[in-house]
């Protein structure tokens, strides 16, 4: 057991557990895009920052990645925190403005304009979809590809993966919905599981027996019942 | 190559070595690293071999092939010992005189060096100003020792500090020499070496320790491991043994990066004949002691450098840097204790065993000792490798050893550190260089590129240039990290271009503030560095061209016109090198720009011997 103080409170926790898991049984609200319960911690969106040190040593880690030590002190919601997390959502409106979560999140945090040039990008590269495959669904089919501005989710080569089931869980994982059903463009559909029977607005029965997690459907909205 | 079993093999056969070497018969040193080879440096030893089989010389005068000596601007340079002669720039014309002089005991005065400021020939390489105030310890055996010959390093006292180190046999007090030496990695961080091994060391994993030697050299413009590398390979070799031995570890790894094809093969090279003289694997000359090396090479990511991403990159797996803790020296390769060193870092572990902790520490300053090497480039006389004291200040390099400016424009600043280090202005030149006086100015040591920039440099064009570097080198893991510069390149593209605002300079400021704080690892804490400095040194430049549209250095093209003034003598020459066909005039006449046409190449301005081509 290690013994931490989050936002003065003491707490005791196993060894191994993250900071971000230690404040949440505190009750203490951290927001994320890039964590889910199940699958290994990553930090790649970097909104769970929280401040970790006292004096010139403070300074911001991802908590979702950072394990508990014995007498850390933690600031959830230090104004450095919550001006660097400000900061990252009105970087994640600018580049992913249609995304629902993104969406609510920058409201919640009084962001009401966003000063760099707007982009229309979907995925934010949280990568839960690359660790759903991988860890929860043991498949590996798709992962990151190229770094920097250039790096991306896809399947190798972006030949449709023999690995993938077509399960959808990525497509059921993703906080910025990225991975949307392409259905209107079969080779590159992720699932392509409509895109084999004739369309959907046609053959409305048939589609009911789909494990698609897009509702309504992208292709002509409709919604299943 | 026969197999040393004792450490009284060894001892054997260095003396052997050492009566067989005649240090009075003269030799000709070709420095042949990359930059030699790149000035010609193969085509002056095909040259001297060729004249002296012809000559029938080989015995009176003898052909070292070396690594970099680190004077680049005067490749392809030779050495003549033991006189001490140096000629820079030489061709293979020019060697066959050279042959002739040196045959005779003589100098070929014409080929000497020529101080820029006295304009005498100068002919001992230690009396030319680029080489008179450093202190050579790593770099200066690069000029004694072929790299891909074993004996030449064992002949130059090579594994001897191995060896006492394992005559000794006290891992603990190696550990505490290191510590007396308070050498501090090279690699920028500065962290205390001695501490590290011992931090290594106290790991109780009994399946095995790991030991990297981290050459992926990723900086624009530095190159200080790559001599090494190349020049001395069995230092580094030594260095990790000595380590090997003092912390428990037996796996040795080589990371370096592909882009250095001459490195690998030297280090290979280097590597082989090690396990022939059974300096490497089982039972190392006869003793308990057992450590091997691996090479890897690295696939060409900058992020590969950090150390996670060195690991994963190691273990096979893509260079992405993760959460510390745990540290390497807890959870490195495969799980398994690992310490990472720097090249430079391992190449002074040798030095250090050899003459002691505390002779070392006597170099340098109170808390940052011994020496650092660092590659001088830019807008500089003498550009090259330059090694130096710790503490010295940065005047000293770049006036005295670096001989001052090229033209006429005033240095305005030194980068440092890389693209994750900062400008340090001219002003504050009396600073001195280590690691702490750096950081407090905004830069860091970092690996040990220079970069001297004057006048006609645009310091957001460098900001630009290094966030240019950096968007594309970051792995993309952070979002911060990823997104941030790329906007940070944005704006900075905004403001050079006069689309600048007030606002898109304290939105730049608190982007960079946000990026540095919570991004993972070193690469992106440090990614805003190139911006902050220059926004705190620099901010009237920035304001230039954001308030009055206009770039003082020159290099923002959307910013500047091209002008002839009435310096012009009609020469001609800049129409004739004009791509565009935009300046008119008759011979003797003062030219004209047609501003219409002109796409602000700058060639004009190059070609001009007048000065007559100004920049507004």
């Amino acid at each position: 057991m290690v013994t931490l103080t989050i936002n003065g409170l003491p707490v005791s926790v196993e060894d191994g557990t993250t900071l971000l898991e230690a404040a949440r049984f505190l009750g203490f609200p951290i927001p994320t895009l890039c964590h889910m319960e199940g699958l290994s911690p990553y930090g790649a969106c970097r909104l769970c920052v929280v401040e970790v040190g006292e004096g010139p040593k403070a300074r911001l880690v991802s908590s979702c990645t950072y394990p508990a030590q014995d007498g850390l002190k933690v600031r959830t919601a230090s104004a450095r925190v919550l001006r660097a997390r400000k900061m990252i959502l009105e970087l994640l409106l600018a580049s992913c403005p249609q995304s629902k979560i993104i969406q609510d999140l920058a409201s919640a945090h009084q962001i009401t304009r966003q000063r760099f040039r707007q982009e229309h990008e979907d995925c934010i590269l949280c990568g839960l979809c690359v660790r759903m495959c991988n860890e929860q669904m043991m498949a590996g089919a798709i992962g990151f590809r190229g770094r920097g501005e250039t790096r991306s989710i896809g399947t190798p080569f972006d030949i449709k993966s023999e690995q993938c089931r077509l399960c959808g869980g990525c497509i059921y994982v993703c906080p910025a919905c990225q991975l949307r059903c392409t259905y209107t463009e079969p080779d590159k559909a992720i699932c392509g599981g409509c895109a084999n029977l004739s369309p959907p607005c046609v053959e409305k029965d048939q589609f009911d027996d789909m494990m698609c997690y897009m509702n309504p459907c992208v292709a002509c909205e409709i919604v299943k019942d | 190559m026969q197999k040393l079993t004792s450490i009284e093999d060894f001892h054997a056969l260095r003396a052997r070595l050492q009566a067989d070497q005649n240090r009075h018969i003269p030799t000709i040193v070709i420095s042949a690293g990359t930059c030699g080879q790149a000035s010609g440096a193969n085509d002056l030893i095909r040259a001297a071999k060729r004249e002296l089989l012809a000559r029938g010389l080989t015995d009176r005068i003898h052909l070292r092939i070396t690594g970099c000596h680190g004077f680049c601007e005067a490749e392809p340079s030779i050495l003549i010992e033991p006189r001490g002669t140096f000629y820079p720039k030489v061709g293979p014309a020019e060697m066959v005189g050279i042959i002739e002089a040196v045959a005779r005991g003589e100098v070929v005065e014409s080929l000497l060096f020529v101080d820029p400021h006295t304009g005498a020939p100068v002919e001992k390489q230690s009396d030319v100003p680029f080489f008179k105030k450093q202190v050579r310890t790593i770099l200066s055996r690069n000029e004694k020792i072929d790299p891909i010959r074993v004996y030449d390093y064992i002949e130059n006292d090579g594994y001897v500090a191995l060896a006492r180190v394992l005559t000794q046999g006290d891992p603990h007090q190696v550990i505490e020499e290191v510590k007396v030496s308070g050498l501090r990695g090279r690699g920028g961080a500065g962290f205390p070496t001695g501490l590290k091994w011992e931090l290594l060391s106290k790991q109780r994993n009994g399946t095995g320790k790991y030991l990297v030697c981290n050459g992926d050299e990723g900086d624009p413009g530095a190159y200080m491991d790559r001599s090494v590398l190349e020049g001395n390979p069995h230092s580094i070799i030594e260095g990790m043994l000595i380590g090997g031995f003092a912390t428990g570890a037996n796996k040795g790894v080589f990371y370096v990066r592909n882009e250095y094809p001459l490195a690998i093969k030297h280090l290979t090279i280097a590597l082989r004949q090690c396990r022939e003289l059974g300096l490497l694997g089982e039972r190392i000359l006869g003793t308990d002691f057992s450590f091997d090396i691996q090479l890897v090479r690295g696939a060409g990511a900058f992020v590969c450098g950090e150390e996670t991403a060195l690991i994963r990159s190691i273990e096979g797996k893509m260079g992405e840097p993760r959460q510390r803790p745990p540290f390497p020296i807890e959870r490195g390769i495969h799980g398994k204790p690992t310490a990472i060193n720097n090249v430079e870092t391992w190449a002074n572990i040798p030095v250090i065993l050899q003459e002691g902790g505390a002779r070392f520490a006597k170099v340098g300053t109170k808390r940052n000792t011994g020496t650092k090497i660092f590659s001088l480039v830019g807008k500089i006389k003498h550009t090259g490798l330059v090694e130096v004291p710790m503490g010295i200040t940065i005047e000293e390099i770049v006036n005295d050893i670096g001989g001052g400016p090229v033209g006429r424009a005033r240095i305005k600043a030194v980068q440092t550190g890389g693209p994750s280090g900062g400008c340090i202005p001219a002003k504050r030149f009396d600073l001195p260089i280590d690691y702490d006086s750096l950081t407090e100015a905004g830069s860091i040591m970092g690996s040990g590129g220079m970069i001297v920039m004057d006048e006609n440099t645009c310091m957001v064009d460098v900001a630009k240039y290094f966030m240019n570097f950096l968007k594309g080198e970051s792995c993309g893991k952070c979002f911060s990290c990823r997104k941030g510069t790329q906007r940070m390149y944005e704006l900075l593209e905004d403001i050079s271009v006069g689309k600048g605002t007030l606002e898109h300079l304290s939105l730049l400021e608190e982007l960079a503030l946000v990026v540095k704080d919570t991004s993972m690892c070193g690469l992106g804490q440090t990614a805003a560095n190139p911006v902050l400095s220059t926004l705190h040194y620099f901010r009237d430049e920035y304001l230039e061209h954001v308030k009055n549209k206009r770039c003082p250095g020159g290099a923002c093209k959307e910013l500047v016109t091209y002008w002839i003034n009435e310096s012009c003598v009609g020469c001609g020459v800049c129409s004739k090198q004009c791509p565009q066909e935009a300046i008119s005039g008759g011979p003797k006449e003062r030219h004209v720009i047609d501003h219409a046409k002109c796409i602000k190449c700058g060639n004009c301005r190059t070609v001009c011997r007048y000065e007559a081509v100004q920049v507004v």
